[in-house]
């Protein structure tokens, strides 16, 4: 059946996978929101070990993601790994490095003998969800933004700033998506709670804080929209595969793209009605349309940095150094070969929707933290 | 690719990696292994419906997860690190590296960690029977995530199935299932796996002969052997033959990793193996190789050499001076010819480049050669060597001396691996022998032995890969490209800066795990229906 699709099919094929992890990801980062707020959220050992709970059966999806996004954007796109991961060396291994901290903290925190106290290990926690949204946001951002390296004739990719990377962080409109999927992660997480917990004062107080943390969000994610789409994108010509600056490129994509630009209003407008809905009448569904409404808006983000002509990872240094789905992509053998194995995802994702009702199948309350027929972090 | 590469960066890249790879390793055989051995116990408890066997399940599953979640902070990194410290390797054969990369995450590791949710909050929420499926496709899916990075490893020592395409300038995959099934691939898997077997039965039995040695938990103890240390023969047998038909792939397609292994200067035909041996300081020869090794001690077994690498007693060996200097009667190529060669192809690649940017009249000659097999065979399969060519013949034979991997490292390495399997299995039968005598609770030297074993483990199994990787040097992808090709070009200073952070950070949380996994230990199983 993939043997049929042209090259180019291939690859956009791909890049919509690509899409979709990334997309899957920042849902999935509403664990790391929710470490930002267990200082806020939890005032005893005991509310706090709940929400630890909470988030503890789900840390490792958004984990999981974040290392196949990582696998599957090297098997489909090799020279963006090769070109970004070697050349912004400073973010990538301060994310990673926010992620190696979190792998242990929920096993580690509560057990006896754990030598740095439980207090370490939630700090881990929390500075894995501040770096890991913000950088995470920052470094999607820079697929409209560009970046500064080249690539030379053998593909070899060079960093042309000495700060690999962390000169994206202090560019305004990066921080802005940034911040913004910090907010996000946050608004997502005190939905997730209000689903998956059982505790009153814990409620309360994330009923409280989701309208300021909904309010910051919605004031970033519109300056970085409407900013996105006043500026010049990087467009690249179809005869000739020259990269060139168009202006309003982004806002041109929405409209060329219909169904993109339909679905990115519609995933704008679930996320939206989930979290007021949730504001004004506190019920465990917000998550239920503000979960998809995030998934379908980074998608369609993300298309719109790859389809259409357009360079999804664009060099400000060398211009036509920029990479696009055509020039970055495996060899058409190895996108058909992996195609086949994508068909894989959907099994992957149903069994996952089973596990995650069987553990969740019911609330997180005070007797759960202390049956003793369970795993308790 | 071609110009001249910084060597600290290398080295530090290398020294990155290095760690990174074995601290990684500490964790990993433990999840391969003891996710098994849960899965028996709990299969167990299931057929019985004895509660003993669930507690004893219990315990074990919690040191389990105590060491995965480790396990996982140190994976993350090696995942990213081909991209961030090998960017010239991950685009030259990414194309073919990176799927296996893709489909471990896509097909394994949310098996594994999707299941592990359901085994740890599971219990009380599922089926008895749900839960041990559940606990059956954590090890399944464990396991297939060591197949995966096993293919990816495998195909560097012995790439094939694919194609170099000088326009992307890139090794391109022509054939899946030559990567995917090749035999390197399949005994690796397969020796890496039995290894991690060995060492969760080594673990567990090491640690049930400590509640021995202490007169507690009797019969939780005893059956946690029973269990281990039947796994552990079983799998230490595999191991040993796995181990036996890796040495004889790796004399046909890695040659001087072999020689390097043995420590065998001088290629002969019915060479013995060193059982054990202690090397002396090694002659300097004028042209700057290390020529002849002096053993202070060595103990041989006649012939046994021979046999293992080729199945036949008087069969040649080839020594490291016969795999540099060549030799004609047993048809070897020497390592300047294959310099000289892969010089040719690399030039061949920028006149072919350069062609292409004036549009110049060879063009499609330059093209059709890399179309051409039998160029293909006599001059691009040498690639890599192109690197070490000079065009001052004295510098070339001393360049052709660097090809050689570090010696003494790859030697001890294969021999305290070997002879620490030998030792499992031993103490895997007398343990499990003692135990039906009914003998082993009084038997305080086994027991401690049992105990002491546990950091040999380890030691055995860090040697492996020491074996494995060190001895391919300088190789990043055999023949065709050298760790110094693969760098990405960063500054020294920032690969140090993050060497150093990587080290201390992993240091400490290893510190914190052994502390908090020893004070489980000792805490103990839970009383039967009391909290844990
Ligand atoms: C007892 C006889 C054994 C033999 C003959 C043997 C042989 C080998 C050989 C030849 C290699 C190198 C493979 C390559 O470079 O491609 C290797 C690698 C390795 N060995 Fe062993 N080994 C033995 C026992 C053990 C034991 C006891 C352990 C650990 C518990 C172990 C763990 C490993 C590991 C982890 C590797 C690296 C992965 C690989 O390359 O397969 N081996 N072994």
């Amino acid at each position: 059946m993939f043997g049929d699709l042209s090259y180019l099919e291939l690859q956009q094929y791909w890049w919509f996978l690509i899409s979709l992890l990334g997309a899957l990801l920042v849902f999935l980062m509403f664990v790391q929101g929710g470490q930002t707020l267990l200082p806020v959220l939890g005032k005893t050992k005991d509310e706090k070990t709940i929400l630890v709970n909470a988030l503890g059966r789900k840390w490792e999806f958004t984990f999981t993601t974040l290392v196949t996004f990582g696998g599957a954007f090297f098997a489909s796109f090799p020279l963006f790994y090769s070109t970004s991961f070697g050349g912004a060396y400073w973010v990538w291994m301060i994310i990673l490095f926010a992620f190696i901290i979190q792998a242990i903290s929920y096993e580690f925190r509560s057990r006896p003998n754990n030598v740095y106290g439980p207090k370490t290990y939630e700090v881990f926690l929390f500075i894995n969800g501040l770096i890991g949204t913000i950088f995470i946001g920052t470094a999607v951002a820079t697929f409209f933004t560009g970046s500064n390296f080249s690539v030379n004739e053998y593909n070899q990719s060079k960093w042309d700033t000495v700060y690999h990377g962390l000169e994206l962080t202090l560019n305004p409109h990066n921080l802005v998506l940034g911040l913004t999927v910090f907010f996000l992660a946050r608004v997502l997480a005190i939905q997730y709670f209000m689903n998956a917990i059982d505790h009153d004062a814990i409620l309360k107080r994330a009923h409280k804080h989701l309208l300021i943390n909904g309010i910051l969000f919605v004031v970033l994610f519109l300056t970085f929209t409407i900013w996105l789409m006043l500026r010049d994108g990087f467009a690249v010509n179809p005869d000739t595969k020259e990269v060139f600056m168009e202006p309003y490129k982004y806002f041109n994509n929405l409209i060329e793209m219909p169904l993109v630009g339909v679905g990115f209003l519609l995933g704008v407008i679930l996320v939206l009605y989930g979290m007021v809905s949730s504001y004004i009448k506190p019920s465990t569904k917000g998550i239920w349309f503000s979960g998809p409404g995030t998934v379908l808006t980074v998608l369609m983000l993300f298309l719109l940095a790859g389809y259409n002509n357009t360079s999804f990872y664009p060099s400000v240094t060398s211009l036509q150094s920029s990479l696009t789905i055509e020039n970055a992509s495996s060899s058409h053998f190895t996108l058909t070969a992996m195609s086949y194995v994508s068909l894989m995802i959907p099994f992957v994702m149903a069994y996952i929707w089973y596990a995650w009702k069987a553990v969740n199948n019911r609330k997180i309350d005070q007797d759960e933290i202390e049956s003793d027929d369970l795993h308790v972090y | 690719m071609l110009e001249s590469f910084d060597l600290s960066l290398v080295n530090w890249s290398r020294a990155q990696f290095a760690l990174t790879a074995m601290y990684h390793w500490i964790f990993v055989p433990l999840t391969l292994g003891l996710s098994f051995i849960l899965a028996f116990m709990e299969t167990k408890y299931v057929k019985t419906g004895d509660p003993e066997w669930k507690r004893i399940t219990k315990f074990w599953m919690k040191l389990f997860g105590i060491n995965f979640a480790i396990g996982v902070a140190t994976g993350i990194i090696l995942e990213f690190e081909f991209g961030t410290n090998w960017s010239n390797y991950s685009w030259f054969v990414g194309d073919i590296f990176g799927a296996p990369l893709a489909i471990e995450g896509i097909m394994a590791f949310f098996l594994e960690s999707t299941f592990i949710a359901v085994m740890f909050f599971g219990w009380n929420k599922v089926s008895k029977k749900a839960h041990l499926i559940s606990t059956w496709l954590v090890a399944v899916g464990a396991n297939l995530s060591a197949v995966w990075i096993l293919v990816a490893n495998a195909w560097m020592q012995d790439p094939r199935g694919m194609k170099f395409n000088p326009d992307t300038a890139r090794n391109e995959m022509v054939n899946f299932w030559d990567v995917f099934l090749s035999p390197s691939a399949v005994t690796k898997f397969l020796h890496t796996t039995t290894s991690g077997f060995v060492l969760a039965s080594v673990f567990v039995v090491g640690v049930s002969a400590w509640f021995l040695i202490k007169r507690r938990e009797i019969l939780f103890a005893k059956r946690s052997m029973v269990v281990a240390s039947t796994f552990g023969i079983v799998s230490s047998v595999m191991l040993i033959v796995t181990g036996d038909s890796s040495a004889r792939e790796m004399a046909a397609i890695q040659p001087m990793k072999f020689a390097a292994m043995e420590a065998l200067y001088d290629g002969q035909t019915n060479a013995p193996l060193i059982a054990i041996g202690i090397l002396g300081y090694p002659e300097e020869n004028p042209s700057g190789g290390e020529t002849k090794e002096n053993f202070r001690i060595k103990i041989e077994i006649p012939n046994a050499l021979s046999y293992m690498a080729f199945l036949k007693a008087d069969a040649f060996v080839p020594g490291i001076k016969d795999l540099v200097l060549g030799n004609e009667k047993h048809g070897i190529m020497s390592y300047k010819e294959k310099i000289k060669r892969g010089y040719h192809a690399q030039q061949t690649l920028i006149q072919y480049k350069k062609a292409k940017k004036e549009n110049a009249d060879d063009l499609p000659m330059l093209r059709a050669k890399f179309e051409d097999q039998e160029w293909i065979d006599n001059y691009f399969n040498y690639f890599g060597y192109g690197s070490y060519y000079d065009p001052d013949p004295t510098i070339l034979e001393k360049n052709a001396f660097k090809i050689v991997p570090p010696i003494s490292l790859s030697f001890y390495s294969f021999h305290i691996m070997v002879i620490l399997g030998g030792h499992f299995l031993l103490l895997f039968m007398v343990v499990l022998w003692l135990l039906f005598k009914n003998k082993l609770a009084n038997n305080k030297i086994i027991l401690w032995t049992a105990v002491w074993t546990i950091p040999f483990a380890y030691i055995a199994s860090e040697a492996g890969w020491v074996v494995a990787e060190v001895g391919r040097q300088p190789w990043v992808v055999q023949d065709l490209m050298t760790t110094a090709m693969a760098v990405s070009q960063i500054d020294t200073m920032s690969v140090m800066i993050t060497f150093w952070l990587f080290a201390f950070t992993f240091t400490a949380l290893l510190v914190a795990e052994i502390k908090i996994m020893t004070k489980q230990i000792k805490t103990g199983p839970t009383k039967q229906g009391g909290k844990q």
